[in-house]
């Protein structure tokens, strides 16, 4: 890829926050590949006392549920759920959004105008609403969550890209690939895209945060797989003890906040290291 | 190798405001191992003409109505795209004004002049890499090997010019159209650009069809010249006659106006041409030029026609041809 010149980490890495959240991402990506290791067991078995409070019991780290099931055990697999949700979904967005927001921008005239209204026309729609109603139709497993919520995110990644290929279609080195002999398919694909996506990377790192909090949202209402460990569901299952035991909700809630916080300050590291403005500084 | 010949080219733009004529029966001819200089006034057509025989006119607005760009016997402005697409950078290539921008900035060169050689030569990996290089070490650029791997911004306007030219020429075309190529460019840097294409030309034998403004460029490069004024070829003829005796007016208006051009004495006033080019919606009637026209008279109302008045010389101009006012 054109974009990974070398000295990128380097200038990743200049910015400290960004480094952080980088370091917390890696963490949680090995939590979540050592899972299975760590909490071979079904981590929604109930193995102990139940509300029992974090550093109380070796065994239980951070302490049991309502139900006496292992929070340190749910964290750890619903680790793999929540960035495997996130990754994914963030995925399907940016795959929409680009070829959409390229093809609209490329072509221009009424096929510009067709796929901006059809973008508009899920733009209006709040997104929340429209996972939770996809997801009440075809079921809450972690695909159709995954699917749901990447055909939500995709409209800013499309506006972005559609936005970044109009710069880019009249500039002269694509006349210039023209005067060659490119063919337009090759001329987006080898030349265009590697131009516009530095911008959209960032986005797309964004949009896993965000893929994130749509994921914990559905399992916080009740709406996800109960067969599969996760943060959002545990914070939903412990508001009902919320005055004695607030550790059941808040430490998956803390989970998610730094998950979240972690990619968002991934995503303005990016944003400053994929920069051409600011490469040679 | 063939000549490129531009046969009553023109080319409209149809836009909201109406149909506007950008290029007038334009007439060009250059042969294998010759240089045509094509000059004028910012947006007389030069480029329009450039981009209609690379057929790289912005459609729509602008399309090609009527005459030939014969390559031998092949008409290009006939061509399907599809065909086309392997004319483009291999018999008839382009090089561009600003090279900084010319050139995909987030791509090596290296890789840029590659992906013409994978295009129309055939040549991948290794062979496209050695040819490359040596298409480099041609154009002038020491330790090519290793620049093939650097990134545009890393290198200076005169080796971005460079990297362009080795692409241009990396399938040997039979035609090279330039726009402008030195323009954007330092004085030593251009003198030394010019010295690479005269290079080239001799060793390949390739026609070059060099776009400029500048007079000082065409004395230096060009065997013809071919003025354009307004969408239209208003006089063309071998490079010393058009020095040494312009016929058409605004040739001699052009040629007056250049610092130190033609025979202008040291400290002699620079005339300049009064009021601009009319816009394409504006053009008078007959002669555009002639409101600019000192040998304006009546007969200018109608559209001069392109007249051979010396060998090889033609004018379009009443004046030139000896009509008198009261003839029209």
């Amino acid at each position: 890829m054109a974009v990974a010149t070398p000295g990128l980490f380097r200038r990743f890495a200049r910015n400290r926050a960004a480094l952080l959240g980088l370091i917390i991402l890696i963490a949680v990506i090995a939590l979540a590949l050592a899972a299975p290791t760590l909490y071979p067991r079904n981590p929604l078995r109930i193995v102990g006392p139940a509300e029992l409070w974090p550093l109380q019991d070796p065994r239980f780290p951070l302490g049991t549920d309502s139900i006496g099931r292992n929070i340190a055990a749910i964290i750890a697999h619903g680790a793999r759920a929540t960035l495997l949700i996130g990754l994914f979904a963030s995925l399907t967005a940016t795959l929409i959004g680009v070829t959409i927001g390229s093809v609209a921008a490329w072509f221009g005239g009424w096929v510009d105008e067709l796929l901006m209204r059809f973008t508009e026309m899920f733009q209006v729609v709040p997104g929340l609403v429209f996972v939770l109603t996809i997801v009440s139709i075809l079921g809450g497993t972690v695909q159709n969550i995954t699917i749901a919520v990447g055909v939500v995110s995709w409209t800013g990644i499309a506006r972005l890209t559609r936005a970044e290929f109009l710069t880019l279609r009249d500039r002269e080195f694509v006349q210039a690939c023209r005067a060659m002999g490119m063919p337009d398919w090759r001329i987006v694909l080898a030349e265009v895209l590697p131009n516009a996506l530095p911008p959209v990377i960032v986005l797309s790192s964004l949009a896993v945060a965000s893929a994130i909090l749509f994921e914990s949202a559905v399992s916080f209402l009740g709406l996800g797989d109960p067969q599969v460990a996760s943060w959002g569901r545990l914070v939903g299952e412990g508001r009902t003890l919320i005055r004695s035991s607030w550790y059941i909700s808040a430490v998956p809630g803390v989970a998610i906040m730094l998950m979240v916080l972690a990619l968002n300050l991934i995503g303005d590291g990016l944003n400053d290291a994929l920069n051409p403005k600011l490469r040679n500084r | 190798m063939a000549g490129l010949d531009v046969r009553g080219l023109s080319v409209s733009l149809y836009t909201r405001g109406g149909v506007l004529p950008a290029l007038s029966e334009v007439s060009l001819s250059v042969q294998p191992g010759r240089t045509l200089a094509l000059v004028g006034e910012s947006g007389c057509g030069k480029s329009m003409t450039a981009l209609a025989i690379m057929r790289l006119l912005p459609e729509p607005p602008a399309r090609i109505i009527a005459g030939q760009v014969m390559l031998g016997d092949t008409d290009l402005a006939a061509l399907p795209e599809r065909r086309m697409l392997g004319v483009r950078g291999k018999a008839v290539s382009m090089i561009f004004q600003d090279p900084m921008s010319s050139l995909n900035p987030v791509v090596p060169v290296g890789q840029q002049i590659m992906e013409v050689l994978r295009r129309h030569e055939n040549l991948s990996g290794r062979a496209a890499r050695t040819r490359a290089a040596e298409l480099l070490t041609l154009v002038g650029i020491p330790d090519a090997e290793a620049r093939l791997a650097e990134y545009p911004h890393r290198l200076s306007g005169g080796m971005c010019q460079r990297v362009m030219i080795a692409i241009a020429i990396a399938c040997r075309p039979a035609v090279l159209v330039a726009d402008e190529p030195t323009t954007a460019l330092d004085v030593t840097v251009q003198a030394q650009i010019l010295e690479l294409l005269k290079r080239l030309q001799a060793e390949t034998g390739m026609a070059l069809l060099l776009i400029t403004h500048d007079l000082g460029v065409v004395a230096e490069m060009a065997d013809e010249v071919a003025v354009m004024y307004a969408g239209r070829v208003v006089e063309q003829g071998p490079v010393d006659a058009i020095f040494a005796a312009p016929l058409h007016p605004y040739t001699r208006g052009l040629l007056g106006a250049t610092p130190s051009g033609g025979t202008a004495g040291r400290h002699t006033r620079l005339a300049d041409i009064p009021g601009s080019v009319p816009s394409l919606a504006e053009l008078p009637a007959g002669c555009a030029f002639a409101p600019r026209c000192p040998l304006a008279h009546a007969a200018c109302t109608a559209q001069p026609p392109l007249t051979t008045l010396a060998p090889q010389h033609l004018a379009a101009c009443f004046a030139a041809l000896g009509v008198p006012a009261h003839a029209a």
